[in-house]
This record gives C-alpha cells, sequence and structure tokens, in this order.
C-alpha cells in the first residue's frame, strides 16, 4: 500500500513525455550533440559533438573493432549495444566497412573502447537533451 | 586513417572527453557542470597514475 503510494507520487512528479522530447531523444542519438542543437544549446550541443566525434573517429584511427550483430559471445554482444549508441556514425562505419580490419597494435585495443564509450556517452547526451527538453534539467 | 597514441595519451584524451559529457549531462548550471568535469578528469588522470604505480608494484 506504501509502496503503491511513492509510485503514485513519482508518477505524478514524472514529466509527460513531449513530441518534441522524444524528437530530441532520436535526433540525439542518430547524431551527437543534435538533440541539444535542436533546443538550441548550442554550446552544450558543440562541446558534446566535439567529445564524441573525437572518440570515435580516433577509435577508428587507431584501429579499433566495429562490432558487429552476434548473439552467440557476451562480450560480442555487450560491444554492439555500446556501438550503436552511435547512431548514424555506427551505420556509417558500417557501411563502409570500418573498423573490420585485423588487430595487429597494442593501442587497438583502446580504439575498440573509445568506439563503444563514445556510444554509451552519446546514449547519455540524447538521454540529456530529452529531459531539457521535458522540462527535468534547466 | 592512422593515427598513433601512446597509452598515456589514449588516457588522457578518453578522460578529457568522457569528463566533457559527464559535466555537461550530470549538472545544470555552468558553473557546476564545469566542476563537476574538472572533478572527474582529476578522478581519471589519478586512476591512471594509481593504476600504473600499482603495476609497477605487482611487476617487481
Amino acid at each position: 500500500m506504501a509502496n503503491n503510494t511513492e509510485a503514485q507520487k513519482i508518477m505524478a512528479t514524472t514529466p509527460a513525455p513531449t513530441p518534441q522530447a522524444i524528437m530530441a531523444l532520436v535526433l540525439g542519438w542518430l547524431l551527437p550533440g543534435a538533440g541539444h542543437f535542436m533546443l538550441k544549446k548550442w554550446y552544450r550541443g558543440g562541446l558534446l559533438a566535439a567529445s564524441i566525434f573525437t572518440l570515435f573517429f580516433v577509435g577508428m584511427g587507431l584501429q579499433g573493432k566495429i562490432y558487429s550483430y552476434n548473439f552467440g559471445d557476451l562480450l560480442e554482444m555487450l560491444g554492439f549495444i555500446g556501438d550503436i549508441g552511435n547512431g548514424l556514425l555506427y551505420g556509417i562505419a558500417h557501411i563502409m566497412d570500418w573498423g573490420q580490419g585485423a588487430i595487429n597494435r597494442a593501442t587497438a585495443d583502446y580504439g575498440t573502447k573509445y568506439i563503444v564509450c563514445a556510444g554509451l556517452l552519446n546514449v547519455m547526451s540524447a538521454i540529456d537533451a530529452y529531459h531539457i527538453a521535458v522540462g527535468k534539467k534547466q | 586513417m592512422n593515427i598513433s597514441l601512446s597509452h598515456f595519451t589514449a588516457a588522457l584524451l578518453f578522460a578529457l572527453c568522457a569528463s566533457v559529457v559527464f559535466g555537461i549531462t550530470q549538472r545544470s548550471a555552468p558553473k557546476d557542470m564545469l566542476r563537476y568535469g574538472a572533478y572527474c578528469f582529476s578522478l581519471f588522470v589519478g586512476g591512471v597514475f594509481v593504476a600504473a604505480w600499482v603495476m609497477w608494484f605487482i611487476k617487481r
């Protein structure tokens, strides 16, 4: 009973998603920083885009691996989930067949982690854009 | 495109980019964002030095 009241309180204080907020979330996921640009948060969007693009492209330059759809291996699956956080960048990398070369340098593993982390950070930034759009954050 | 970075430079670059995103997404006011970003960056870099010393002692 107490839990039910608590849940109702949380539901009452949680802002409802608006079409603009959903758009900011999706755009932010597809293109790093785009959700913030849509909300006219130019500096934040620019810094987020610069950070995520830097991580992604330096990761590619370090010969990092782009994970493919493979649910047979747990690590591959987690890497794939991280990678798809990059949105369109992941799609472009997949189409251009980037990140598929044989790893022959010690720092290539850094590149793989850079790309996965860029995806996870992009998801964080897209959720931040959503929170700004619903008024949960300034 | 091939980039060659040392382990330390790669760790610093990662720390910088991740700290910027953490600072912006986890705080609301610009001043707090800057402070939190700097805090995250110092933790990342501090962690690199601690890990380096731990590995040095393990190697000995």
